[in-house]
């Protein structure tokens, strides 16, 4: 007996369901085998990783302050990929619009008004936009492939924070260390409630919303859908190709750019030589993992985010190194993917003796 | 002919459910060319493919000298003698001929003795090829000699032969005749497969007739008549094209004019354009005729606008629009059906409901109104078409890769039919279609002149279009000859503009 794939006719609708669940599931068991090799129990450890950060008021606060910088990346990547336009800078993005936005706290910190907030919010998106809108160039101008350009400009955003950090925007009053002057007043995102959760959860959602209508209902999401499919059939259908590059990459450029505010205008409140823990990288995992959809997006978006909170507190309960994380969402993404293949395909054991 | 080489002993495949081929006999003997008739998916290639060896049977043996025999795979077939010329060619296009007939031999003699090879054994066949030529500048029918020279280089006992005049002009049959009538008089047995039957009848000496898998008639084609063998092959008697409702006007409007289109080549291997002339009247069919990739697919491009051209090189119901888009040359009235189904003219991944918007969201004010899609308007558009070109589907809205060839060509030129358009274009419009299918399309196209609506069907299929059309124009290399009444151009002379030589004067 072997097992061979099977093409199905059509694909599987509740394969389409069933299969992030899956992957999910899978990624648990290897979870629990890995723990076991380090001599961790793995009850415990899957435990302290997916369900401690569920039992007090305060983690849970916090899961949604790690969701939704991964919310809204993760629904703009998936209109992205669902177009089949691979943005995989969402990192550099973000930290884009975390520098556009962050300039104004930093070089007018005086400027205190209500509207400041919503200048930063504006070239946050602006910064985030025009930074997505180089790959787009490069690939619709030249043809460089979008997952080269946009990959190698992450780690451009990322020296050029540092830069900033280090030299012009540093806090002139801050012992030299590598930070920015806090941000005061007006330049800090409104809190909700009394702990850490901020205004960005609350983007996060419209902008899934938003963008699940538009994928379902409107005509521009079925151009998208139409180019990722089949784009001759696009083009026949009088769609161009390359509009739907820049819309996509100044959609999720602009979104990153966002998030990348949220970060730095919420929790931390200056400008670090890190200002992201990878979450720009971790949204593709949630694009996937939602299934493209905005709506499972949001899902998505908060169990990933529950693999951060869960790898810091195994950090401090099981003293195990903070790369587990890391290793975790990259078993989960091997997982979605392999599972995927499911919904087109359906195993079969075969006769091994048919083949010879 | 008298030593049976090949057999089928009660052949049977089945894939899952469904049973493709059902008990199949049938054998062929040295010296004899056998035809395999069926219509598309009669299950003729499955046959063919487990005599071949990419496909083991489910049950039934095949026997080989009159013994049984396991073709576990197709170089053991080919290491028993057994050689195939497939409908699709595999050839690389940037290598040479040599080149690629190397690729598929056992590894061996140089490129020089080889080339010296083919070329004696081309000549001798009358299927001349120059061995250092680079494929991609060979025509269609001298790409099949490369395969055909690939398959005789090894010297098989038995031949097969998928489609093989598809692609051919009929002078260039017409040879590949010769050739096959020789192979066979050295004892050569060939297995050949087709729909078409006037050749079957001049060709063959035996003919296997399949039907839904199932062996229907085993004859001597010479004996029976066309029509005769059609009705086996399809089951009933095929509706004949009704041509009396056409309207005889030639005097219409003409609703599509080209004027000197040329358009330069996309690519090595594309077919660059050269001064087109056409005229289409209202209530007219007219038929481009000629060999796939003679720029057929180039002009259809220029035409729906998915490519464009200088802004006067065409017009549309008096509308100079050769750099308009697709979409505003549908809003003109021009409805497009390309040539492939899935990937250009559906999205194999969509619902049919879905499927209806792509062409028609700009035409149609009530499918996308200020930018939403209203898809209850869709899916009723969706069971219209279907309804209206009895398209049979398992599921109420299924995707567009589950239905069959032909389900999904009705629906794809249901869907442009049901706009009532003003102007027609139509690439292939039967291409890879079961027969009771195609006879629902022409007479549709058919209708739609009658009803005062301009044609434009792009077609290889010379039947076809002496069936349905009023005028006819070759296409070859690029070039457009003058339209000419069906009823005042040969057969003959079609073959020789599609050859790209001039027709002769007095035919």
């Amino acid at each position: 007996m072997i097992l061979t794939l099977e093409r199905r006719p059509e694909r599987s609708q509740w394969m389409a369901v069933l299969s992030p669940l899956l992957a999910v599931t899978l990624t648990a068991i290897v979870g629990a085998v890995i723990f076991a090799a380090q001599g961790i129990h793995p009850g415990r450890a899957l435990y302290v990783y997916f369900i401690d950060p569920l039992t007090t008021s305060w983690s849970l606060e916090e899961l949604a302050v790690k969701s939704s910088p991964l919310i809204l990346i993760g629904v703009g990547l998936a209109v992205c990929f669902k177009a089949k336009v691979w943005n995989i800078g969402a990192e550099g993005q973000l930290t884009a619009g975390a520098l556009a936005g962050a300039a104004v706290p930093i070089l007018l910190p005086t400027f205190q008004s209500p509207p400041v907030l919503a200048v930063m919010i504006v070239l946050a998106i602006a910064g985030g936009a025009l930074y997505g809108a180089i790959p787009a160039l490069l690939k619709t101008r030249f043809g460089a492939n979008e997952i080269l350009t946009s990959l190698m400009l992450v780690y451009v955003a990322q020296l050029l924070l540092d830069w900033l950090v280090r030299g012009p925007w540093r806090d002139p009053n801050g012992f030299n260390f590598p930070q920015s002057a806090a941000f005061e007043g007006w330049q800090v995102l409104p809190h909700l409630g009394d702990g850490r959760l901020h205004l960005g959860i609350v983007f996060a959602l419209v902008a899934a919303m938003v963008l699940s209508v538009v994928m379902d209902r409107t005509l521009k999401g079925f151009e998208i859908k139409v180019i990722g499919a089949a784009p001759r059939a696009g083009g026949f259908a009088g769609f161009s190709a390359n509009r739907t590059v820049w819309f996509c990459f100044l959609l999720s450029g602009a979104l990153a750019g966002v998030a990348g505010l949220c970060e730095v205008a919420g929790p931390s409140g200056h400008l670090q030589p890190v200002v992201s823990p990878g979450y720009g990288f971790t949204a593709i995992i949630v694009a996937f993992l939602g299934r493209l959809n905005p709506l499972g997006v949001v899902l998505a978006g908060v169990v990933l985010g529950l693999s951060y909170l869960g790898g810091e507190g195994a950090q401090i309960d099981l003293g195990v190194s903070d790369k587990t994380t890391q290793v975790f969402q990259g078993i989960l993404l091997f997982f979605i993917l392999a599972c995927d293949t499911l919904i087109l395909y359906r195993l079969r054991w075969r006769a091994a003796a048919a083949r010879g | 002919m008298s030593t049976a080489l090949l057999a089928a002993h009660q052949v049977s495949k089945r894939f899952g459910d469904f049973t493709a081929v059902d008990a199949v006999s049938l054998t062929l003997h040295a010296g004899e060319i056998h035809a395999l008739l069926g219509e598309n998916g009669a299950g003729k290639s499955t046959l063919v493919k487990m005599f071949y060896g990419s496909l083991q049977p489910t049950a039934g043996e095949i026997l080989w000298r009159g013994a049984p025999l396991r073709v576990d795979n197709p170089a053991q077939a080919r290491a028993l003698g057994i050689a195939m010329v497939f409908q699709h060619f595999s050839l690389f296009e940037a290598l040479t001929v040599s080149e690629n007939i190397a690729l598929a031999l056992p590894p061996g003699p140089s490129l020089a003795d080889l080339s010296a090879r083919i070329e004696a054994l081309s000549q001798d066949y009358g299927l001349p090829l120059t061995a250092n030529q680079v494929v991609a500048d060979l025509s269609v029918g001298e790409r099949q000699r490369v395969e055909i020279i690939r398959c005789l280089l090894q010297e098989p006992a038995v031949l097969i032969m998928d489609e093989p005049t598809a692609v051919l002009t009929p002078q260039e049959a017409d040879q590949l005749f010769d050739t096959l009538r020789r192979l066979a008089a050295e004892g050569c047995a060939i297995l050949y497969i087709s729909h078409r039957l006037a050749e079957v009848r001049a060709l063959c000496h035996h003919a296997t007739i399949l039907r839904h898998g199932r062996v229907v008639a085993d004859l001597d084609p010479a004996a029976e008549t066309a029509d005769s063998l059609a009705e086996l092959m399809v089951g009933t008697s095929i509706l004949a094209q009704d041509k009396s409702m056409s309207s005889t006007a030639t005097d219409g409007l003409a609703v599509l004019a080209v004027r000197d289109l040329s358009v330069p080549a996309d690519g090595p291997f594309g077919v660059a354009l050269q001064h087109i002339d056409l005229t289409v009247k209202a209530g007219e069919i007219v038929a481009i005729a000629g060999i796939a990739g003679n720029g057929q697919s180039e002009l259809f491009n220029t035409l729906s606008g998915e490519c464009l051209s200088t802004p006067g090189a065409v017009t549309i119901d008096g509308q100079v629009c050769g750099d308009w888009p697709v979409s505003r040359r549908r809003a003109l009235g021009a409805a497009f059906v390309p040539e492939e189904r899935l990937g250009h003219g559906a999205v194999p991944d969509l619902p049919l409901s879905e499927n209806v918007i792509l062409t028609r969201h700009a035409s149609d004010r009530d499918l996308a109104r200020g930018g939403f899609v209203n898809s209850r308007a869709a899916a009723a558009l969706a069971r219209r078409v279907a309804a209206a070109f009895d398209v049979r589907k398992s599921r109420p809205d299924p995707e567009a890769r589950a239905l069959s060839g032909g389900n999904l060509q009705k629906f794809v030129i249901g869907r442009e039919l049901d706009r009532a358009p003003r102007l027609l274009i139509v690439n292939q419009p039967t291409w890879g279609v079961d027969a009771g299918a195609a006879a629902v399309i022409r007479q549709a196209l058919i209708a739609l002149a009658a009803d005062g609506a301009a044609v434009l069907m792009i077609s290889q299929d010379l039947d076809e279009i002496f069936a349905v059309a009023d005028r006819v124009a070759v296409i070859a290399r690029g070039r457009l000859a003058p339209a000419r009444p069906v009823t005042d151009i040969s057969r003959r002379d079609i073959g020789l503009l599609m050859a790209g030589l001039p027709a002769q004067a007095a035919s």
